[in-house]
């Protein structure tokens, strides 16, 4: 039998001391020029996809539903996020009042501000996702959440918003049908996206929003509401004979999983000149939830070296160059059969044994 | 071994169920009125009427199929009831779901056991407080101080319950790896960590071994007496039946075919004709 007390204690001062020292040790080899100008271009994009795959870990390994389109509330926290952003510029580049001008042109500022929206407006789309979804029986969320990215992706790739003294308009049909006047800025545009962005994001903003998601999500976990939810995805029916709504406890992990993806998103965009809906597909959805199986369904640290390793791994690949992508669907394959064979995790684990004998407890699987 | 229950008398209601004498002073904690569901054209349980009193071990008897599990679903709202009524503590319980229902007062085990088996023994009982823990998502997210004094008090108060049953010692093990009967055992207090007025067990002692019912039937007068709470079990083993409990009713088909104390339905020819009397001895099914 095995012991859980204190493991999950241990278990979170490691997940926190990796991503501490992962910041220091990249920032000291970006100060001795020692990381690729490729690489540094995947900083941002990989603390993006780690907490894209923490939230979605927090519905699909410790709620137990599946989600398919995690990319949908990216998109949408990237859109109201980078709309935010511009618009603050704006704002303090016309406003006579001093503190708003001061406030808003600092660029930390604009980007948590951003941030926040953005996590605002996914999880409010989150929460409207959820209420006829999470109410029924069964597994409707996999598929509600599969039309949703879809729905989403479509959406704002017909979206149109301006910005004049007049104030914001927004438009279904066309840029022209904005009808700004001589000094309006268009912020997005349809099909090329959100335009016109200032690029706000930095690693260490990342680093940040990794820290802020890891202190939700694991605080989260070891609590009251956690502890219902975990109960939720072990069984329903005993978790309502003990008084405890089912209901509420899938939408408030679908709501935080959604919310948090949003302000990846919201980083995600303001890391470029413009971004475009369709980065936001199902491919994108499945890609996280690559990571999330892979680094095992509740297990934040998994999530978090798979979404780096996998994020990372193109990059190191391109040595190969045409094989490339062929390299990278074969560890994917090898990486998915160790996982499910036990066999081979045995054989894994007694090379990890004799690697690390000073462990006292051998993990295995995921569990929070 | 149980003075106190063999001198228990029953007295009759005005609708027509039984109560011990020492609780007929007061409305009894559950009153079912012609009960009804069918699945289908199956129908499972039909006129099913019963009164429990506060303080009152009552069983529920009857063949394999006969429709006694299906009860426990109608009173928790598993199942929603085709017709009837159900009265806990005098309050009509016909609008509240399942988890309003454990809040109501009533607390069940399962016959297929139910845990949280990935989790460890202490968080299954800490779930079963989850209403009395109460603080919010964001106490815990921020882990105000609130957090860890509710925590703390989670916590003895865990293994207060654990200690009931001798289970101190496997609270951190996971649920899910307990041998058989420490499973029952932790379901049992898992359901008594919600505090109810009226504890329902679905086949306590299935797959226990004579000692171990002993223990058993021990430990749920010990609850009893200790909570002051109504106790109903279904259960096939007759000297657990017949040794604890004061009321009995007898099931068959969905219908109640006796009901009485264990004298009576012992003697009762109905029941020997439909249940007792296809085995002689005490074990039944
Ligand atoms: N969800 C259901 N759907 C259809 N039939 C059911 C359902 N639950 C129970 N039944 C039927 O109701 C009858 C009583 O079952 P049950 O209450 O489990 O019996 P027991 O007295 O052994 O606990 C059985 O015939 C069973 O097949
Ligand atoms: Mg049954």
């Amino acid at each position: 039998m095995r012991r859980l007390r204190m493991r999950s204690s241990i278990d979170n001062c490691l997940t926190y001391g990796l991503v501490i020292v992962a910041y220091v040790v990249i920032r000291l080899l970006l100060a001795g020029g020692n990381i690729s100008y490729a690489l540094q271009g995947q900083l941002v994009p990989i603390t993006v996809y780690i907490v894209m795959a923490v939230s979605l870990n927090l519905t699909v390994g410790v709620l137990g539903e599946l989600s398919l389109g995690h990319a949908g509330f990216m998109s949408i926290g990237a859109f109201s996020g980078a709309i935010t952003a511009t618009l603050l510029e704006l704002l303090a580049d016309t406003t006579s009042t001093t503190w708003i001008r001061l406030g808003f042109s600092m660029p930390w500022l604009r980007l948590s501000l951003a941030m926040l929206i953005g996590g605002i407006f996914a999880g409010i789309f989150g929460f409207l996702v959820g209420v006829p979804v999470l109410r029924l029986h069964g597994d409707y969320l996999a598929i509600v959440t599969l039309a949703f990215g879809e729905i989403i992706k479509n959406v704002m790739s017909i979206l149109y918003v301006g910005y004049d003294a007049n104030g914001i308009r927004v438009s279904m049909d066309s840029a022209n049908a904005l009808k700004l006047d001589e000094g309006g800025t268009i912020i997005v545009n349809g099909p090329m996206g959100v335009i016109g962005i200032t690029k706000l994001s930095s690693f260490t903003a990342g680093f940040i929003l990794i820290l802020i998601t890891l202190i939700i999500v694991l605080n989260l976990i070891n609590s009251r509401a956690g502890r219902a939810i975990k109960a939720v995805r072990d069984d329903k029916i005993a978790t309502e004979s003990v008084g405890i709504s089912v209901w509420r406890y899938r939408m408030m992990a679908f709501v935080i999983s959604a919310t948090l993806a949003g302000a990846a998103g919201a980083l995600y965009a303001l890391n470029y000149s413009s971004v475009v809906a369709r980065k936001f597909d199902f491919n994108t959805s499945i890609l996280v939830l690559v990571f999330v199986v892979l680094g095992g369904m509740g297990n934040i640290r998994g999530s978090i070296i798979a979404a780096t390793v996998l994020t990372v791994l193109p990059e190191v690949l391109r040595a190969f160059n045409e094989y490339r992508m062929l390299t990278y669907a074969v560890i994917l394959i090898v990486v998915m059969l160790v996982r499910n064979n036990a066999t081979l995790q045995h054989v894994f684990r007694q090379v990890g044994a004799r690697l690390s004998k000073s462990l006292p407890i051998r993990r295995k699987g995921g569990e929070v | 071994m149980n003075e106190s229950i063999s001198k228990t008398k029953m007295v009759p209601l005005p609708s027509h169920a039984i109560i011990p004498e020492r609780d007929a002073s007061q409305r009894p904690i559950l009153e079912v009125y012609r009960l009804g569901i069918n699945f289908g054209g199956l129908v499972a349980v039909e006129d099913f009427n019963i009164a429990v009193g506060r303080t009152e071990i009552c069983g529920l008897i009857g063949p394999n199929g006969a429709g006694k599990t299906t009860i426990f679903n109608l009173l928790t709202k598993v199942y929603q009831p085709t017709s009837g009524a159900i009265l806990l503590d005098g309050k009509d319980t016909s609008n509240m779901n399942t988890a309003q229902i454990n809040r109501a007062g009533i607390a069940r085990t399962f016959q297929n056991i139910r845990l949280f088996p990935s989790l460890s023994v202490e968080d299954n009982v800490k779930i079963g407080l989850h209403n009395e823990i109460g603080y919010s998502m964001a106490t815990g997210i921020l882990r105000l101080p609130a957090f860890y004094k509710a925590e703390r008090r989670a916590k003895e108060r865990v293994m207060e319950l654990l200690d009931l049953f001798d289970m101190t010692h496997l609270a951190s093990h996971r649920a899910g790896s307990l041998p058989y009967g420490a499973q029952r055992r932790l379901e049992f207090v898992r359901a008594l960590a919600t505090n109810p007025k009226l504890l329902l067990l679905d086949e306590p002692a299935a797959g226990m071994n004579p000692s171990e019912t002993e223990e058993l039937m021990s430990n749920i007068e010990k609850i009893r007496d200790q909570f002051q709470i109504a106790i109903m079990l279904i259960e096939h083993d007759m000297r657990l039946v017949m040794g604890i409990c004061e009321g009995i009713a007898v099931l068959n088909y969905g219908q109640i075919i006796a009901k009485g104390t264990p004298k009576e339905i012992q003697t009762n020819p109905l029941v020997i004709e439909a249940y007792l009397g296809k085995k002689k001895g005490d074990q039944v099914c």
